[in-house]
C-alpha cells in the first residue's frame, strides 16, 4: 500500500513556505492539501473554519473540474478563483499530487495572491517532490 | 493512501462507503455521526443534491484516539450509488485506503448489487489497486426489513452473490481487471 510520510524536517520547510506566503500576500491563511482530500500543512489565521471538510470539498472540486477541462480537450485547469461578497478561494494545483488554497479578504487582490503564489510555487513543488519520491521508494 | 505526520504524530486515512443506488450509504454516515460523541467527530458534510439522493459524496471525519502514539484521523466518504455516476465515484476513491461494500438485501435490488460490486472492483483497478487486497468490509444492509412487505435475500444468497464475481473471473467471463 502507498503511505506517505511527512518528517518534521518536511513540515518545518513547507512551513516556512506558507508562512512566507501569508505575511508577503495578507492573504488570511493557506491550506495544502493533496488531491484525495487530505490535508497536510495550514498557516495563518483561520480558526473557525472545518479545515477537514474544506480539504475533502477542494479536492472533490478540483477533481470535478479537471474532468470538465478534459471534456473541453484541456488536460487539466490549474487553478480555480471562487470570488464571495467578503471572502475569496483561490487554488492552485502544484504537481500532479497537490493543491495549494488560499484564502483572502478585501484587505489583498487576487494579483498579489498571484504574484506570491508564483514566487514560492517552485520551492513548494521541490519539497513536495521529494515527499513523493519518497512514498515511490517505500513502495517499491 | 493513508498520511503519515510525524510532526503532529498524525495518520489520517480515508474509508469509502460504496454500492448499490438506495442501497443505504448516507444512512449509514448519518447513523454514525448520530451516535458519535461530539469530541471526536467533525461535522457531516452531504453536498446538496436536491432530492434525497447523493449527488456528489457525502463526508465525516472522525478522530479514533491514539494507537502507540499517534492520532488516528479517518475520513468517511460515501459515492453516488447511481450508474451513470461513475465519474464521481472514480473521483471519489482517490487515495482510498478501505472500502466498505454496502449490499442492499432487497431482493429487487439484487442485480445492482453484483453490477455495483463489479463496478467497484473495475474502478479500484484503474487507480492501481486491487479489490483482493484493500481492506473490504461488506456490509448487508436493510436485514431489519426481515418480516415486513419487503422481500428480502437470505444471508446465503447475499454470501453466493458476494462470491459469484471471483467465480467468473476464474471462469475467464470478466476483463482482466478483476
Amino acid at each position: 500500500m502507498n503511505i506517505i510520510l511527512i518528517t518534521q524536517k518536511d513540515l518545518e520547510k513547507i512551513d516556512f513556505c506558507l508562512n512566507r506566503m501569508v505575511s508577503s500576500s495578507l492573504a488570511q491563511s493557506v491550506l495544502l492539501i493533496d488531491r484525495s482530500g487530505q490535508l497536510i500543512a495550514h498557516h495563518g489565521n483561520a480558526p473557525a473554519i472545518d479545515m477537514s471538510s474544506l480539504s475533502a470539498l477542494t479536492a472533490a472540486n478540483f477533481g470535478a473540474t479537471a474532468e470538465i477541462a478534459k471534456i473541453l480537450g484541456e488536460e487539466e485547469f490549474t487553478l480555480l478563483f471562487h470570488k464571495g461578497r467578503n471572502e475569496n478561494v483561490y487554488f492552485s494545483a502544484i504537481g500532479e499530487h497537490v493543491i495549494l488554497v488560499t484564502l483572502f479578504d478585501d484587505r489583498t487582490s487576487l494579483g498579489v495572491i498571484r504574484l506570491q503564489i508564483g514566487k514560492i510555487i517552485d520551492e513548494l513543488s521541490k519539497i513536495l517532490s521529494t515527499i513523493f519520491e519518497k512514498k515511490k521508494v517505500l513502495t517499491e | 493512501m493513508p498520511f503519515i505526520n510525524f510532526s503532529k504524530d498524525e495518520i489520517q486515512c480515508k474509508i469509502v462507503y460504496y454500492g448499490a443506488g438506495f442501497c443505504g450509504k448516507t444512512t449509514n454516515l448519518q447513523y454514525i455521526f448520530s451516535q458519535t460523541k461530539e469530541d471526536i467527530k467533525g461535522k457531516m458534510v452531504s453536498i446538496d443534491t436536491k432530492g434525497d439522493r447523493t449527488l456528489f459524496f457525502d463526508f465525516l471525519s472522525l478522530n479514533l484516539g491514539k494507537i502507540r502514539g499517534f492520532d488516528i484521523r479517518v475520513q468517511l466518504y460515501t459515492v453516488p450509488g447511481q450508474v451513470h455516476y461513475d465519474a464521481t465515484r472514480k473521483l471519489v476513491l482517490k487515495g482510498v485506503d478501505g472500502v466498505v461494500f454496502v449490499g442492499d438485501s432487497l431482493k429487487v435490488q439484487r442485480k445492482k448489487n453484483i453490477e455495483s460490486l463489479i463496478n467497484l472492483a473495475k474502478n479500484l483497478a484503474e487507480k492501481g489497486v486491487s479489490i483482493r487486497t484493500v481492506p473490504l468490509v461488506i456490509q448487508y444492509n436493510k436485514r431489519d426489513l426481515d418480516g415486513t412487505d419487503s422481500e428480502i435475500l437470505p444471508i446465503e444468497v447475499l454470501e453466493k452473490d458476494r462470491r459469484a464475481w471471483a467465480f467468473l473471473k476464474r471462469l475467464g467471463k470478466l476483463a482482466s481487471w478483476l
